[in-house]
């Protein structure tokens, strides 16, 4: 910047900063307007472009000597009706679009001032088109116009600045430089009250306006191919072609440059075209027009050619041509810079070649896209749907023109629906920020009014569950051919299969597959498949704890769905339902599967996951699917009377632990609240009891049913860190999953109930409720307390209590685990419960130093907190956040 | 502080006259000028100028020009040209 204001003088810079000062002035006014105001304005201005269009066109060639006055007469009819058809009923001002459905407004802001540049070509069109683009967006605009056009786009700026400001424009909205130097440019396109330079122009200016640093809508140039095949209507297109190329002598940039024509209909097209005033250059007229329009040095089209008549450029060239020549045709070989003619040419002379196939035309027309022309304009002529989807796919341009003209086509509204414009957007590959047919709405900057959704949310269950003694009986209603038990050694020695073999329907053909106890691995899954396969099962019944309900699921899947890729369907998401990863709806066959759950805790008869072991890859993988839910659960206590007292307490913190961290999930609703806390209220109470009298009944029943309550209740809500911690622990030291959820729940009980370092987001909940939902647990179970971090206290203790009286160990120490192998262990720990999916819904976002930290308080283990006495009512405030 | 000032009332209709009053008033005052602008909805360049003006002289004189009751509208244009700053606003 020190050197371009080092180049002008003291004069120059105030008259430039006296422009760019009178034009924030009056963008600074006109943010007052309304949608009305603005309006009262445009019609008018429009009305006194349409009036001057004639005198304005004229002005236009006498000045630069390019062009057909009638022509340009036109543009200015176009760049005022036309344009105001298009702007006249859009919404420019405060709410311009708004989309109820998704709770978004757009509202407009002004961008202020705007530095627009504007071309010899189509010097008062641009001007006319640029003002009305201005008023309409409430921005003022500084003109620097091309310095052999100068006049008469002063003059037409002088029309719009006039009938603008008497219907009630702030003085100063339009400005135009008066004899501008690049120096000039240089400085406005730079200057900090510059919003957006609108460069309409040539090549130079417009790479000068996308270097200076500024936000800039650049024109690029053309090189406009035309594919005419074999199918469309010649008449037309020909006509169509004459119509745009002589179009104000091709000024037009997105008028037709080279015409690629099959061979088939090539001569009869050429004769179409002579028959109609165009002249065909013989191969040494080419030649001789080549060498002369084109600069050999540059290669690029000779200044003096541009928007002049035919038969001038014959003149210049020394052609002979009849004295109504409309149109020079040059036939060429090809493309490139041994074929001067393959270039843009801004005046009345278009290259034509010969092509002996599709596949040559197309390629000739990306050669002609991609030398100069590349993101601008393209024309299709074709009856043929294949061929014009092919073209629009190969061309690189903002616009595809398709059986009209190019350039009169290119500029909107009347041969097609696009956007009327005088300045084509032509994408990356011509320098350009866009490929709009630029308009109202490049000069706008769009603010998005975002308002909060509410996700919709779900409550998904098994179809049917049967619960209590000797529900295992209904299994006689289940019709079937060929049944699979998927079990476990011990429930075979222990005579449960045979208690279920007892209630399927005897007609029934019943195999056994026995697995390991353990977490299913890829291998047990796949014998599994080859059981079901073999048997043709219609239906497995899955008998057992997590791992054997889990297998069986996984079977079904692969059964089902032999093309399952159970690695990719393990892939990580965020939101179940906007997962990538999408599981098999299409079915090779089809079996019910029917959960019976062995164990108190897991749940698994009734979630819709499934761990599965990779041995040979040392991991564990998650798979999450409501699909993956059983089609019946049966929860029948008399399957866990003989459950051993440490399974009995390790699973029942198992079920717990789900409670708790469903009940403050962020995916927390009344619907998974009135099951986790149902849950937790009969773990409480019956808990203990089943551990100390393992045949009580009534405890084993109802510990059995909140096992399957709180996995309602997490399949919907999800679990949090406590799982998370669990899972990387348990791993490492070969913890069961209970007790490693054991020894981590008094810890997370205090961390979630904390105030977060981070809170995570959860568009469903109006702030954080965590430490409120543990207060209406500790309402529930009646365990008092004042405010509501007594009753976090008190719950933190009655969960200690019953830990301490299920003999869980109250530390990891206890384990036997050394303090140095721990502290070896804690980054692989850390590492492997932050990519652990479950703590995604849970109410904090741990960080790793966080996660670190709960798992070394675990490690050195709980303390009984003091209990606060008081049992006070609950107050509304307290029970507002469910 | 503003209570000992000069109060003037800009009227809506004549805004660019009532900055010229104040520009006067501001000319022999020796404390703060409080320009009331509640009755104000819109303000066009000339009022603006003549607004850049009165904070020049205010700075020259060392006194204080406070704005009372300026609706949002103008106060966003006076931010656009940087004139808020030259200012005290009083809600």
């Amino acid at each position: 910047m020190a050197e371009i204001v080092a180049s002008l003088s003291e004069e120059r810079i105030a008259y430039l900063e006296g422009l760019v000062s009178q034009a924030r002035t009056a963008a600074a006014i006109f943010t007052q307007y309304t949608q009305e105001d603005v309006d009262r304005i445009v019609k008018p201005m429009v009305l006194a472009g349409l009036e001057q269009a004639q005198y304005l066109a004229r002005l236009a060639i006498e000045e630069t000597r390019l062009g057909v006055v009638e022509d340009k007469a036109l543009k200015n009819m176009v760049a005022t009706e036309f344009v105001y058809n298009y702007v006249k009923d859009k919404r420019t001002v405060g709410t311009i679009r708004e989309f109820p459905e998704r709770g978004v407004v757009e509202v407009a802001e002004p961008i202020g001032v705007i530095f627009s540049l504007t071309p010899i070509t189509n010097p008062t069109s641009t001007v006319l088109f640029k003002c009305i683009m201005a008023i309409k967006t409430r921005n003022a605009v500084i003109f620097s116009p091309h310095p052999s056009a100068g006049h008469c786009c002063y003059e037409a700026v002088r029309i719009m600045h006039e009938a603008a400001v008497k219907h009630g424009a702030p003085e100063g909205v339009f400005t135009c430089l008066e004899s501008q130097t690049l120096q000039d440019n240089a400085y406005l396109m730079r200057h900090k009250d510059v919003g957006l330079i609108d460069a309409t122009g040539g090549p130079g200016m417009v790479k000068a306006a996308y270097s200076s640093g500024k936000p800039a809508l650049g024109v690029g140039p053309g090189n406009t191919p035309v594919y005419l095949e074999k199918t469309a209507d010649l008449n037309m297109a020909v006509v169509d072609i004459i119509t745009s190329k002589t179009f104000d002598n091709g000024t037009i940039c997105a008028s037709e440059q080279t015409v690629v024509i099959d061979d088939e209909i090539y001569d009869s097209v050429l004769q179409k075209f002579s028959d109609l005033g165009a002249h065909i250059c013989n191969e040494k007229e080419t030649e001789l027009l080549g060498r002369t329009v084109i600069d050999p040095k540059t290669g690029y089209m000779q200044p003096l050619a541009v928007g002049q008549k035919a038969t001038d450029i014959a003149r210049m060239v020394g052609l002979s041509v009849k004295p109504n020549t409309k149109l020079l045709i040059a036939p060429i070989q090809g493309v490139g810079r041994e074929y001067p003619l393959s270039v843009e040419k801004l005046f009345p002379v278009l290259a034509v070649y010969r092509a002996k196939s599709v596949n040559e035309a197309l390629t000739v027309c990306v050669d002609v896209n991609h030398a100069g022309g590349i993101g601008h304009t393209a024309v299709v002529f074709s009856r043929n749907d294949e061929i014009i989807q092919k073209f629009s796919e190969l061309m690189n341009a903002g616009r595809i023109i398709v059986n009209s003209p190019g350039s009169i086509g290119a500029l909107g509204g009347v041969y097609n629906d696009m956007v009327p414009t005088f300045s084509f957007g032509c994408g990356t590959g011509g320098g350009n920020s866009t490929t709009d047919n630029v308009n109202v709405y490049n000069y706008l900057n769009i603010k998005r009014v975002a308002r909060r959704t509410q996700a919709h949310m779900w409550f998904r269950v098994p179809n049917q569950i049967y619960f209590n003694m000797n529900a295992v009986e209904n299994l006689r209603q289940f019709p079937s051919r060929s049944t699979v038990i998927i079990t476990n050694p011990a429930m075979e020695q222990i005579g449960h299969v045979d208690t279920v073999r007892r209630h399927i329907p005897p007609e029934t053909l019943v195999h056994v597959s026995v697995i390991p106890d353990a977490e299913p691995e890829v291998k047990v899954v796949m014998q599994g498949v080859e059981a079901l396969n073999f048997y043709k099962a219609d239906q497995i019944i899955a008998l057992g704890g997590g791992s054997v309900i889990d297998a069986a699921k996984i079977m079904k899947l692969k059964y089902e769905s032999p093309e399952a890729d159970l690695e990719e369907l393990a892939a990580p998401f965020l939101d179940l339902r906007k997962r990538v990863v999408q599981y098999p709806t299409e079915k090779v066959t089809k079996a019910r599967l029917i959960a019976i759950s062995t164990t108190s805790g897991t749940g698994s008869e009734v979630t819709p996951f499934a761990v599965l072991t990779n041995k040979q890859q040392g991991r564990k993988v998650t798979l999450a699917d409501y699909s993956l839910s059983p089609d019946v659960a049966i929860v029948d206590p008399q399957f866990v009377m003989s459950m051993p007292k440490g399974l009995t307490a390790d699973t029942g913190v198992d079920c717990l632990t789900h409670a708790l961290e469903a009940g403050v999930s962020i995916f927390a609703s009344p619907y998974t609240d009135s099951n986790a806390m149902q849950a937790i209220r009969m773990v409480f109470k019956f808990l203990p009891i089943a551990y100390e009298h393992p045949q009580d009944e009534e405890a084993r029943t109802m510990m059995h049913n909140a096992a399957c309550i709180a996995a309602i209740a997490f399949s919907n809500a999800s679990v949090g860190v406590n799982h998370a911690l669990a899972h990387a622990f348990g791993a490492r030291f070969g913890v069961a999953h209970g007790r490693a959820n054991a020894l981590m729940l008094p810890h997370v009980i205090a961390f979630n109930a904390g105030v977060p370092t981070k809170f995570m987001p959860s568009p469903n909940q109006r702030g954080y409720i965590a430490h409120k939902k543990y207060a209406m647990v500790a309402d529930l179970l009646g365990l008092g307390g004042k405010t509501i971090e007594e009753k976090v206290k008190n719950l933190e203790a009655a969960t200690e209590r019953l830990l301490d009286r299920l003999a869980i160990p109250r530390s990891i120490a206890e384990l036997g685990i050394s303090k140095e192998e721990f502290e070896r262990a804690m980054p692989e720990l850390v590492k492997i419960a932050f990519d652990d999916p479950s703590w995604r819904s849970n109410p904090r976002m741990p960080l790793l130093s966080e996660l670190a930290e709960l798992f070394w308080s675990a490690y050195r283990g709980r303390s009984l907190p003091t209990v606060a006495k008081a049992s006070q009512p609950q107050t509304a405030e307290e029970w507002s956040c469910v | 502080m503003t209570s000992n000032g000069e109060w003037l009332e800009i009227d809506g209709e004549r805004v660019v006259q009532g900055l010229q009053a104040a520009r006067e008033a501001l000319a022999s005052a020796h404390s703060d000028v409080v320009l009331d602008f509640s009755a104000v909805r819109r303000i066009d360049p000339n009022a603006l100028r003549t607004m850049e003006k009165l904070a020049g002289l205010a700075d020259g004189k060392a006194v204080k020009v406070v704005l009372r009751g300026v609706n949002v509208d103008i106060y966003k244009v006076l931010k656009l040209v940087k004139l808020t700053s030259r200012f005290s606003f009083l809600a």
